[in-house]
């Protein structure tokens, strides 16, 4: 029993990595209605921004901020230069589109600060959390600012003018324009904002998994699943998925006997699907209704 | 008087389709203008036309502005408001949501949570219900809510895109009666769209008849209600 | 009824291919033809073993068309059916001694079992769910390749060597250009199968469920067994690719059959034209060629390279090669008048 709950636990700590990507992932969903299978490149490549910025001699939170601002006006950059012209083409040639966009990242991240693996530094050290062995500040840290986040995001699209705007434009885009939004704009805006929470996911799951440009795939995997699993209109549903995709992961690496570590995603994969399969818009979706 | 809205020699396409052949029509300020015809005539395409929704060639002047080439959303902003056919409410927000939306691109705050007060004034249920989700609200209460957030923008020219569709008669009715009033005390110019000429032409002042993409008739409503030969042929009562 | 949202009349996210336009016209057919049997006659054993991967590559992209293209399913697991064909054929072939062209029909078979079995919890998945589903699929594959239980089979992690075969009755010909021109015969069959599925009336009711799945239903399509149909189809194609690929290539080994296989397979298939089953051939050059022309370009920043070529053609022709087919059929048009 006592397994069970430390990895229960674990799991937990772990699954706040996921739930911040998730929070990023559903961010781009509700403005462009697909994934962006870049986006965690584009959060490797801001997290490298910051470690250069720190080699250089800025301090971790001076970094930071610049770091999440120039996020957001990249964002909005390959936004307009990139997807904007296919705006008209069809899903699968976005899609098409940000496999493209994978390889660029990763190709200049590799390029310019090579692969070889570097510490990234944590602003909440790495000592056990309030005595626990399993969880550390910085996980502690990580599951805090990702519930801020998501306060913020919350207070964002609840009680802001623009935030209200970004939520009509996805929602209903011609009557939307209606009402004399811009709603190309929204999408612009809507992927600065998911790079922005990208980078900050980026830069917190740095310290754990180290430095390097491949850092980002299991967990944009996992933040994936575990997005479609919380249901993908709903960031309390990516945050919570994240932990369930945590738990899931770890419980399935330890009891599972087939499995080592090589079938864990798969195996989590399978689970989550399981669920949809049950609750096809996830565990907080909105379920659709399709007309004719 | 000169004419708020010009439409000189409109042609709409859907694709290769062609949808209007040829439109030239004028609105007054402070009109109440409708447009009947039937199914397939070119109705919303006109309206659509306006707002830039559908690919067009020819000539719209608002206020002595061109409209082509602006983006819909930059049309709203001169001054426009479309109530489209489906009345395109949010559903999944709520009734002050949607109001609030209306008035989105407006600076003025305090204004705008006075003209909320305002729409609960004309529309008294639309304040019963002003927390609930709009999709909840019943077709004739929605289509309350579509006008009321298009009156939201403080427009100048309100189109409206078959406001009747659905709706019971008695509940189309009081809607007209609301709209004839916004008409005369708001002073703002409306378009509006309709299948059900008898209800349209007894609140319209001008009336234009639409026959597969091309103008066939245009006067004073009353003579055009009067006139049988004309309620036969093109209005089918 | 509160949280209920309507997802009003939208385009579809997988855009129709009229019917006519599903294949090239009988003149452009033959000239592909005739270079298709020429050209291994003037170049190298090495480029006709390149071509030789071309068709296979080509043979599953069009599977992919004929799920995502023409039944509307989004895949990113046909690796998974690819690697399954290639190590049924290397297993018979090695462990058997079975005659490599028999193998086919069975990796085929196999595959279209396997794909038919899995189509059936997918049936409630679409979209986005389906391609996680389908993600779990094409990684787990390698993984169960590898594991320990198999391995006597499967040769483990080293994989299995495939004995290439000569060519038949003592003809006068290389291995490489033998298994060519084989390849190709499947190819030219297994294409003109699957125009003619396309334009049956399964064909029809693929293409109803990919526009519009509730209508098709409410119309009396078997949509279940449809979809189904469409995944063993497909993942029966890919199995025979997969088969023909591992005596091309001589060997089978699990981390050949990665995610990233699959992936090229999508992009094969988005060049060439979704649901343009001609297309598949286009898309096959360009997954095949453009990376190493990208390497050639700059070692260091092949992936990058090979990024920005990819965006120029979606640029270009957001609707691939079938895009620059309309076009020119419409420049001889033009000319012809």
């Amino acid at each position: 029993m006592e397994l069970f709950t430390n990895q229960v636990l674990a799991g937990i700590a772990t699954g706040a990595i996921y739930a911040c990507m998730a929070l990023a992932v559903v961010m781009i969903y509700q403005a462009i209605d697909h994934l962006n299978f870049a986006q965690g490149e584009m959060a490797m490549f801001s997290t490298f921004i910051s470690w250069q910025m720190m080699q250089w001699g800025v301090p971790y939170w001076g970094a930071f901020i610049l770091t999440l601002a120039l996020s957001f006006a990249g964002g909005i950059v390959i936004e307009r230069l990139l997807f904007k012209p296919l705006a008209k083409a069809p899903i699968l040639t976005n899609v098409a589109g940000f496999i493209a966009l994978y390889g660029i990242i990763n190709s200049f991240a590799g390029l310019i600060w090579d692969f070889t693996i570097k510490q990234y530094p944590t602003p909440f050290g790495s000592s056990p959390f309030l005595g626990s062995q399993l969880i550390s500040t910085h996980q502690a840290g990580m599951i805090g600012v990702t519930v801020l986040l998501l306060i913020g995001l919350y207070l964002f699209f609840q009680f802001t003018r623009i935030g209200l705007a970004m939520r009509a434009a996805a929602a209903l885009p011609e009557s939307a324009r209606l009402v004399g939004i811009n709603t190309s704009w929204m999408i612009a805006l809507g992927w600065g904002m998911a790079a922005a929470i990208g980078s900050i996911a980026g830069m917190l799951i740095a310290p754990v998994v180290f430095l390097e440009p491949n850092m980002m795939l299991g967990v944009l995997i996992y933040g994936f699943a575990a997005a479609v699993l919380g249901g993908l209109t709903s960031p309390l549903g990516a945050v919570v998925g994240g932990f369930l995709v945590g738990v899931f992961e770890n419980l399935a690496g330890t009891y599972i006997p087939v499995v080592g570590n090589e079938l864990k995603l798969p195996i989590a994969l399978a689970l989550i699907i399981t669920v949809l399969v049950v609750k096809p818009a996830g565990l907080f979706g909105r379920p659709i209704v399709k007309r004719v | 008087m000169t004419a708020m809205l010009n439409v000189k020699d409109l042609r709409a396409y859907y694709g290769q389709v062609q949808a209007l052949h040829g439109l030239s029509f004028a609105l007054n300020e402070g009109s109440l203008t409708t447009l009947l015809g039937a199914n397939g005539a070119g109705k919303t395409t006109t309206l659509r036309a306006i707002c830039n929704m559908v690919r067009s060639t020819g000539a719209i002047e608002f206020e002595g502005k061109a409209l082509s080439g602006r983006s819909t959303e930059n049309v709203v902003r001169l001054g426009i408001a479309h109530v489209p056919q489906g009345r395109g409410t949010f559903t999944t927000m709520t009734v002050e949501e949607n109001l609030q939306l209306g008035a989105i691109t407006r600076n003025d705050k305090a204004a705008v949570v006075a003209d909320i007060e305002r729409m609960y004034e004309h529309f008294p249920v639309l304040k019963q219900r002003h927390t609930q989700q709009a999709g909840t609200l019943s077709g004739g209460e929605q289509q309350m809510l579509a006008v009321a957030r298009a009156l939201m923008l403080r427009p100048r020219l309100m189109l409206l895109d078959e406001p009747s569709f659905g709706l019971a008669p008695l509940i189309v009715r009081d809607l007209f009666k609301i709209l004839g009033k916004i008409n005369r005390e708001d002073k703002v110019t409306i378009l509006v769209v309709e299948q059900n000429a008898q209800l349209a032409l007894e609140l319209a002042d001008q009336a234009y008849v639409i026959e597969t993409g091309r103008i066939v008739m245009s006067g004073n409503a009353r003579d055009i209600a009067n006139n049988e030969d004309v309620r036969k042929s093109y209005l089918g009562y | 009824m509160s949280a209920v949202q309507e997802a009003a009349a939208e385009a579809p996210a997988i855009e129709a291919v009229p019917k006519r336009a599903m294949t090239l016209g009988i003149g452009t057919s033959l000239a592909i033809l005739a270079l298709l049997l020429l050209v291994p006659l003037f170049v190298k054993n090495f480029i006709i073993f390149q071509l030789t991967m071309l068709l296979i590559y080509a043979l599953a992209v069009l599977a992919l068309n004929i799920l995502t293209g023409g039944s509307g399913q989004f895949s990113l697991g046909q690796s998974a059916f690819y690697a399954v064909g290639a190590y049924t054929s290397a297993i018979l072939m090695e462990h058997a001694n079975m005659n490599y062209a028999l193998t086919l029909p069975i990796a085929g078979l196999i595959c279209f079992a396997f794909g038919f079995a899995f189509g059936q919890p997918a049936l409630r998945l679409s979209g986005v769910y389906l391609a996680l589903a389908t993600f779990a699929l094409a990684t787990a594959m390698p993984q169960l390749l590898k594991l320990g239980f198999f391995e006597h089979w499967t040769g483990g992690v080293q994989g299995l060597v495939v004995t290439k075969p000569d060519a038949p009755f003592g003809l006068p010909m290389s291995q490489d250009m033998w298994l060519y021109y084989f390849t190709l015969a499947i190819t030219i069959g297994i294409y003109i199968a699957s125009v003619n599925l396309l334009r049956s009336r399964s064909g029809r009711a693929f293409m109803a469920i990919r526009d519009n799945e509730i209508a098709a239903s409410a119309m009396g399509v078997d949509v279940a067994l449809y979809k189904t149909l469409a995944f063993g189809v497909s993942a029966g194609i890919t199995g025979v690719a997969g088969g023909l690929g591992a005596i091309a290539v001589q060997f089978v080994a699990p981390d050949g059959y990665t995610i990233l296989l699959s992936i090229a397979l999508f992009l094969g298939m988005v060049v060439g034209g979704v649901g343009w089953l001609p297309g598949s051939i286009v898309g096959s050059a360009f997954i095949i060629f453009v990376p190493n022309i990208a390497e050639g370009i700059s070692k260091g920043l092949s992936g990058a390279v090979f990024g920005v070529l990819l965006f120029l053609v979606i640029f270009l022709v957001p609707h691939g090669a079938r895009q620059v087919a309309m076009i020119a059929q419409q420049l001889i048009g033009k000319l012809r008048n």
